[in-house]
C-alpha cells in the first residue's frame, strides 16, 4: 500500500472540506444543536418543572419499562428529575449517532461527488495509486472527520449533560458504559455506514448536494429507534447497544464492500 | 508497421499492437499500432472524437483495452498501471484544479502523492512556480486564477515528479498567444532534457512546429504516421511549385505548364510583391522539387521569362485534410 499517497489524499480531503462552508457549517452546527442546544433547552424546562414540582408531559415515559437498575440508582428524585436523567442518558442516546453519520456523509459527498462535480478527480485517476488505495484514501478522509465529530460531540454532551443534570437533579450521570459503547463502538460504525451509503450515492449522482441528501437519509432509522424507545417498545441497555454496534458494523461492512465494488477508475472516468 | 526512424533511442518507450477500445457499439480506438522512442516529441493529431484521449487513458492503464496490447516502459498498462503512472505525467484536456487550495498547496499535494522525496519537495515546488511565473501567486487560492494561470499550474502539476513520459492533451486549447508561446517553449525545453512527449492536438501548426513524428488519427483509426516529410511524400497532389512570370505572359504560361508533365493543375495566385513589379504568380500542382529543372527547361524552350521558381512542400494542413478525405 502506498501509505504516503493515501495519507496525502485523506489529509487534503479533510483540509479542503473544512474550508468549504457547505461542509463546515453542518459539521459545526449539528453537534452544537444536538449535543448542547437540546440538553440545555430540555434541562431548563425540566429544572423549572422540578423546582415547581410539576411533571412535564413527557415524563409519562417513566411508566414504560426502565433500563435495569435505573429506579434503584436514582431513588429519591422526583418525576421531573427522573424524566430528565432518562432523557439525557437513554432516550436521546440514538440521536447521538446522527453526528458521525452526518459528518462522514457530508465529507464523503464533498470528497466523491464534489470532486466529480469540480472535475478534480481526473488528476487523481492518473496518479500512481491503485483503485484500492484511492478508495481507501478517500474513505479515510471521510471517516476521520466522522469519527472525530462523534468523539467531540460525545465530550461536549458529557460536559453539558452533567452540567444540566447537576442543575436539574444534582447528579453526575455521564459517561456510563452505554455512552462509552456508543462513542467508541457504535459511533465509528455509524461513520463507516454514512460514508459507505454516500459513496454508493456519489457513484450515481453528479453533484455534492444530491449525494449529501441521499446519504443523509440514513439517519431516518435512528429516529425510529428514538420513537420506539419513547413508546416503550424497548429500553436501551448496555447489552442492546453492544449488539446494535455489532449489527451496525456488519451492515456498514456490507455497504462498504458494495461501495468498493462500485469504485473503479474506468467508471469514474466515464462519468467525468 | 515499423515507423521508427533511428534518430532516437532504439528502445521503444511506448508500443501498441492493434490496440482497440470500444464503448458499446462505438469503437474509440481501432487496431492502433504505434511505436514511440525515448526522447521523441510524438504528435497525435486528430479532431474531436478521433480517439486521442482514449489512447492516453489506455496507455496509462486507466481503462482497459477491448483488444490488442500496449507496452509502456515495457510494462502492460492493464496490470501495471500504477507503476506506469508513477513515471508519466498527464495534462488532461480540461485540467481542473481544486479552487480551495493555493498553487503551492496544489503542487505540494501532488508531490506527496507521486512520492517526491520530502527533502526535495520544497525546492521542486519553488522551481516549478518560478518556471511557470507563478511565484508571486504561490500562496493565492487557485479559485482566483485566470485560465492561463490555471493551465500553467496544471502543467507544473504534471511535471512535479519529473516524469519520463509527458502526455499533453490539447495543452494550448483556449490559451492566449503569449500563453501558447510559453507552453511551446516549455515543450522544447522538456525535449532538450530528453523527455518523451506525447502531444495530443488538433492544432496543425503546433504539431508541425513541435513534433518529431506525427500520427494522424480519424474516428479511432491511424491514417498515417511519420515526420512531416514522410507524410507529405505520401501526398503527390500536395506538392507544388510557385513560379513568377510577367503579368502579360500569364495566359501563355498557364497553357504551357498545363502541357508540361507532371503538372496536373495550374492556377494564378495573388501575390502583392509580384503585382507591384508587374508580375504574376502561378502555382503548378503535382510538381515536386525534383521537377523544377523540367519546368525551367520548358519555359526556356518556349522563350518564357521566369523571375522566380519556388518548390513548396505540402504543409501538415494539406496532408491532414488529404488523409481525412482518403
Amino acid at each position: 500500500m502506498n501509505w504516503e499517497a493515501i495519507w496525502a489524499i485523506a489529509r487534503k480531503d479533510v483540509t479542503v472540506a473544512l474550508r468549504t462552508r457547505a461542509v463546515a457549517l453542518p459539521l459545526a452546527l449539528v453537534p452544537l444543536v444536538l449535543m448542547v442546544g437540546v440538553p440545555v433547552l430540555v434541562g431548563l424546562i425540566s429544572g423549572m418543572a422540578a423546582r415547581l414540582e410539576i411533571a412535564p408531559a413527557d415524563v409519562d415515559v417513566l411508566s414504560r419499562p426502565m433500563p435495569p437498575g435505573f429506579d434503584a440508582r436514582y431513588a429519591g428524585l422526583n418525576d421531573a428529575q427522573l424524566g430528565y436523567i432518562y432523557f439525557i442518558v437513554y432516550l436521546f442516546a440514538p440521536m447521538y449517532l446522527i453526528l458521525p453519520l452526518m459528518a462522514s456523509a457530508v465529507v464523503a459527498a464533498d470528497s466523491f461527488a464534489g470532486e466529480k462535480e469540480r472535475r478534480t478527480l481526473e488528476a487523481l485517476v492518473y496518479s500512481p495509486t491503485t483503485d484500492r488505495e484511492l478508495l481507501f484514501a478517500k474513505i479515510l478522509g471521510a471517516w476521520i472527520p466522522g469519527a472525530l465529530v462523534g468523539l467531540i460531540g460525545f465530550a461536549l454532551y458529557v460536559l453539558v449533560g452533567n452540567f444540566m443534570t447537576w442543575y436539574v437533579a444534582q447528579r453526575i450521570v455521564l459517561p456510563n458504559l452505554l455512552w462509552i459503547l456508543l462513542a467508541f463502538w457504535v459511533g465509528p460504525a455509524a461513520a463507516v455506514l454514512g460514508l459507505g451509503v454516500t459513496v454508493i450515492a456519489s457513484s450515481r449522482v453528479n453533484t455534492f448536494q444530491e449525494a449529501y441528501q441521499i446519504g443523509s437519509l440514513i439517519v431516518l432509522p435512528l429516529v425510529l429507534v428514538v420513537v420506539g424507545q419513547a413508546m416503550g417498545a424497548f429500553a436501551l441497555s448496555d447489552g442492546l447497544v453492544a449488539l446494535f454496534g455489532l449489527v451496525l458494523w456488519g451492515v456498514a461492512g456490507g455497504v462498504f464492500a458494495l461501495a468498493a465494488s462500485t469504485f473503479r477508475r474506468t467508471s469514474l472516468l466515464a462519468r467525468l | 508497421m515499423d515507423d521508427s526512424d533511428g534518430r532516437f533511442s532504439s528502445f521503444p518507450i511506448i508500443e501498441t499492437e492493434r490496440l482497440t477500445r470500444a464503448f458499446g457499439q462505438t469503437v474509440a480506438v481501432n487496431a492502433l499500432s504505434i511505436s514511440i522512442h525515448a526522447g521523441e516529441v510524438f504528435g497525435f493529431l486528430g479532431h474531436n472524437g478521433a480517439g486521442k484521449t482514449t489512447t492516453v487513458r489506455l496507455l496509462n492503464g486507466v481503462i482497459a483495452p477491448t483488444a490488442g496490447v500496449a507496452r509502456v516502459f515495457g510494462l502492460d498498462p492493464t496490470t501495471h498501471g500504477h507503476r506506469i503512472r508513477a513515471r508519466t505525467g498527464v495534462l488532461t484536456e480540461t485540467p481542473a484544479l481544486d479552487p480551495r487550495l493555493t498553487a503551492r498547496d496544489t503542487l505540494r499535494y501532488f508531490a506527496e502523492i507521486y512520492g517526491v522525496p520530502k527533502q526535495e519537495r520544497r525546492r521542486r515546488v519553488d522551481d516549478l512556480l518560478a518556471f511557470f511565473e507563478l511565484s508571486s501567486r504561490g500562496d493565492h487560492k487557485v479559485g482566483g486564477f485566470s485560465k492561463g494561470m490555471r493551465q500553467r499550474l496544471a502543467l507544473a502539476r504534471t511535471l512535479i515528479h519529473d516524469p519520463e513520459i509527458i502526455f499533453l492533451d490539447e495543452p494550448t486549447s483556449g490559451l492566449d498567444p503569449v500563453a501558447i508561446r510559453d507552453v511551446h517553449r516549455m515543450i522544447e525545453r522538456l525535449k532538450q532534457r530528453g523527455r518523451t512527449i506525447f502531444l495530443c492536438t488538433h492544432n496543425l501548426i503546433e504539431a508541425e512546429r513541435l513534433c518529431d513524428r506525427i500520427a494522424v488519427m480519424a474516428q479511432g483509426r491511424l491514417l498515417a504516421v511519420g515526420d512531416i516529410h514522410q507524410l507529405s511524400s505520401r501526398l503527390d497532389r500536395g506538392h507544388r511549385v510557385s513560379v513568377e512570370v510577367d503579368a502579360a505572359d500569364l495566359p501563355r504560361a498557364m497553357q504551357l505548364f498545363l502541357q508540361t508533365p507532371p503538372v496536373v493543375h495550374a492556377e494564378a495566385a495573388a501575390n502583392r510583391l509580384a503585382d507591384r513589379n508587374g508580375g504574376a504568380q502561378l502555382v503548378l500542382y503535382g510538381v515536386s522539387r525534383r521537377d523544377v529543372p523540367r519546368i525551367i527547361e520548358a519555359a526556356m524552350q518556349d522563350g518564357l521569362q521566369l523571375y522566380r521558381v519556388q518548390p513548396e512542400e505540402p504543409s501538415l494542413e494539406d496532408v491532414y485534410f488529404a488523409l481525412q478525405e482518403l
